[in-house]
């Protein structure tokens, strides 16, 4: 694929009345990419994606997908993507394959390969042989939600945006929605919209976290950890006081803090310690607390932050931002978004 | 062109498979079907001046009040409040030609339902050969005429359902402002004209903007044969606008 970015998003806003829904949003999303959309209820997700499928026009801030401007030509970039919707609306009273036939025509499929590539989609999306011939309407929603995939995937899009793909879906189903967009990883950019965190970690290749209409942070998991939860943790599970093996560890020049304790019984506590020091890896750390005298280690364990923690921290810190700057925001919108961006 | 097409199909044969369809064909023909036939009954009992058919058509209003906006609340408003019109405007599909098929769908339907109401004379003349043979039950004249008003007005009334059907997203609320506005297209023009009739002053050429907005003269003039220009231009350019309107609608509140 060629160096044109698939997504490329520079200073979106969008305003309903006086409500801004999403601010100076940018970033770019590269061709094959799968990148996850992030962020609490209302914080803007659905707007930006309605924006980039050409549903809906921005207030200003301008959008381009696959190197087309999605206010000049809409109608280029609409071949360009396929979309479905939150909550995927489907015609209740039609019949899988003769609605996926109808909405392969509207996406201009030529006649000669309407049937293959109508075939084609639900292969992919494993509608073929269960649910071909089924009203849309008695469907479970697992299999909506792929009738949903399908339609977007059809048409040859460069670019697929899924909003809540996996809402309202069981685990079994969930994953299989998963093992699809692995399957679509590579070929096509895939960008999707989640609250529903583990799904994104495990999905895609970076995140983007969007809160209260602003882009927090971008990048891949590792990227957002050593930002947003830098140093190392562990999960001790030790018998004796808690306090002492903060001073066990700074005898032996190692600041750390408790995250988080909990006690199991009289003398056993289970706790989360974070460390800054590079000096506090696992096997030295084993070996300098199991030699202490105060207490007994059970178990040590190196914690690696999920992307729980890092959209809280994230979250958490965009809303501090914002009470900070408030009074000087109205001057220095587009700068305090490309510190938060880059930051 | 071709996207309309293709909308159209849809529109089609959504429209043959869903049972809403075939009741309000039922209870129309069912209705007009009495309504011819008390006609018929009234001309045993008393000489009439009009043929039936004439008097038949002159109730138009009675289903077009009804049969517009159950046809028509559903169209726009129900894909909004349903979500599948955001699917519809992410294919590279024009908005005009969505808003086209709707109209045409409900067109089409709606000029099937008075089709079929030429069986009534077409039976009534089986029936009574002697009537038939007099001219009085298929006067060619006026059954033109009046398939032509009805195919003329049905544009204006369905453009107005299918605005109604564009501004909202509730099908009640559609429903209940197509019935409205036809209403007061409908028996709003005929006021006026009373209004006129009645030798109130009116300036001069308010009385012939009234004249030119008498749905019920251009009926008149219809059955009996009389093509006139004047409320052709009338009933395109209105519908015309309103579907522009509509496509302006949907565009901005997608």
């Amino acid at each position: 694929m060629d160096s044109t970015p698939s997504i490329r998003v520079k200073n979106l806003t969008r305003q309903y009345g006086a409500i801004t829904a999403i601010q100076n949003v940018s970033f770019t999303v590269n061709p094959g990419e799968i990148v996850g959309f992030l962020g609490p209820n209302g914080a803007g997700k659905s707007t930006t994606m309605r924006i980039l499928s050409g549903i809906m026009s921005a207030t200003s801030g301008s959008a381009w997908v696959g190197g087309v401007c999605v206010a000049q030509s809409p109608h280029e970039v609409k071949r360009k993507i396929g979309y479905m919707p939150e909550n995927n609306p489907l015609p209740d009273d039609m019949r899988v394959v003769e609605y996926l036939r109808f909405r392969a025509r509207l996406k201009e499929v030529p006649s000669r390969k309407l049937r293959a590539s109508v075939q084609e989609v639900m292969e992919i999306c494993d509608l073929a042989r269960t649910a071909r011939r089924k009203i849309i309407g008695t469907l479970s929603k697992g299999f909506r939600q792929r009738v949903g995939i399908a339609d977007a995937l059809l048409g040859d899009p460069e670019v697929i945006i899924m909003d809540e793909p996996t809402i309202g879906l069981d685990p079994h189903q969930i994953q299989g929605i998963r093992t699809l967009i692995n399957n679509l990883r590579g070929k096509l950019t895939v960008v999707l919209s989640s609250h529903i965190l583990p799904e994104i970690e495990r999905s895609c290749d970076r995140v983007i976290i969007i809160n209260r209409g602003r882009v927090v942070a971008s990048g891949t998991s590792s990227e957002l950890r050593e930002e947003f939860l830098p140093g190392n943790r562990f999960d001790l599970e030790i018998d004796g006081e808690e306090a002492d093996v903060i001073a066990e560890l700074a005898t032996h020049k190692i600041e750390a803090d408790i995250v988080d304790s909990q006690q199991v019984d009289d003398s056993t506590y289970k706790l989360s310690i974070k460390t800054d020091s590079e000096a506090a890896h696992g096997p030295h750390l084993i070996q300098l607390l199991s030699q202490a005298p105060k207490f007994k280690l059970h178990s040590l364990a190196p914690r690696v932050p999920n992307l729980e923690e890092i959209f809280l921290a994230a979250t958490k810190r965009s809303w501090e931002e914002t009470i900070e700057t408030k009074p000087k925001m109205a001057k220095e919108t587009v700068s305090t978004n490309q510190d938060t961006t880059s930051s | 062109m071709r996207h309309y097409l293709i909308l159209l199909k849809h529109e089609l044969r959504m429209l043959l498979i869903s049972p809403p369809t075939y009741i309000a064909s039922v209870l129309f023909l069912m209705l007009m079907g009495f309504l011819y036939w008390a006609i018929i009954r009234g001309m045993v009992n008393a000489p009439a001046d009009l043929l039936p058919s004439v008097q038949f058509f002159s109730v138009f209003w009675i289903p077009v009040f009804f049969v517009v906006p159950l046809l028509t609340m559903r169209s726009i408003a129900g894909e909004r409040s349903l979500g599948t019109l955001d699917t519809l405007m992410t294919t590279p599909t024009s908005r005009v030609a969505v808003v086209l098929s709707k109209f045409s769908g409900a067109y089409i339907f709606y000029m099937l339902l008075w089709l079929a109401t030429l069986g009534f004379p077409l039976i009534a003349s089986k029936l009574y050969p002697h009537a038939a043979t007099s001219g009085s039950l298929l006067d060619p004249a006026s059954l033109i005429g009046s398939y032509t008003f009805l195919a003329l007005s049905g544009l204006l009334f369905i453009a107005i359902g299918i605005f109604a059907s564009s501004v909202t997203r509730s099908q009640l609320v559609a429903g209940m402002l197509s019935f409205t506005t036809l209403f007061v297209v409908i028996v709003g023009g005929q006021q006026l004209g009373n209004i006129a009739n009645n030798s109130v002053e009116l300036v001069a050429w308010l009385d012939s903007t009234v004249n030119y907005l008498q749905i019920f003269e251009h009926l008149d003039d219809f059955s009996r044969g009389i093509i006139d220009t004047r409320p052709f231009f009338y009933y395109t350019s209105t519908a015309a606008l309103l579907l522009g309107l509509s496509t302006l609608v949907i565009e901005a509140k997608a």
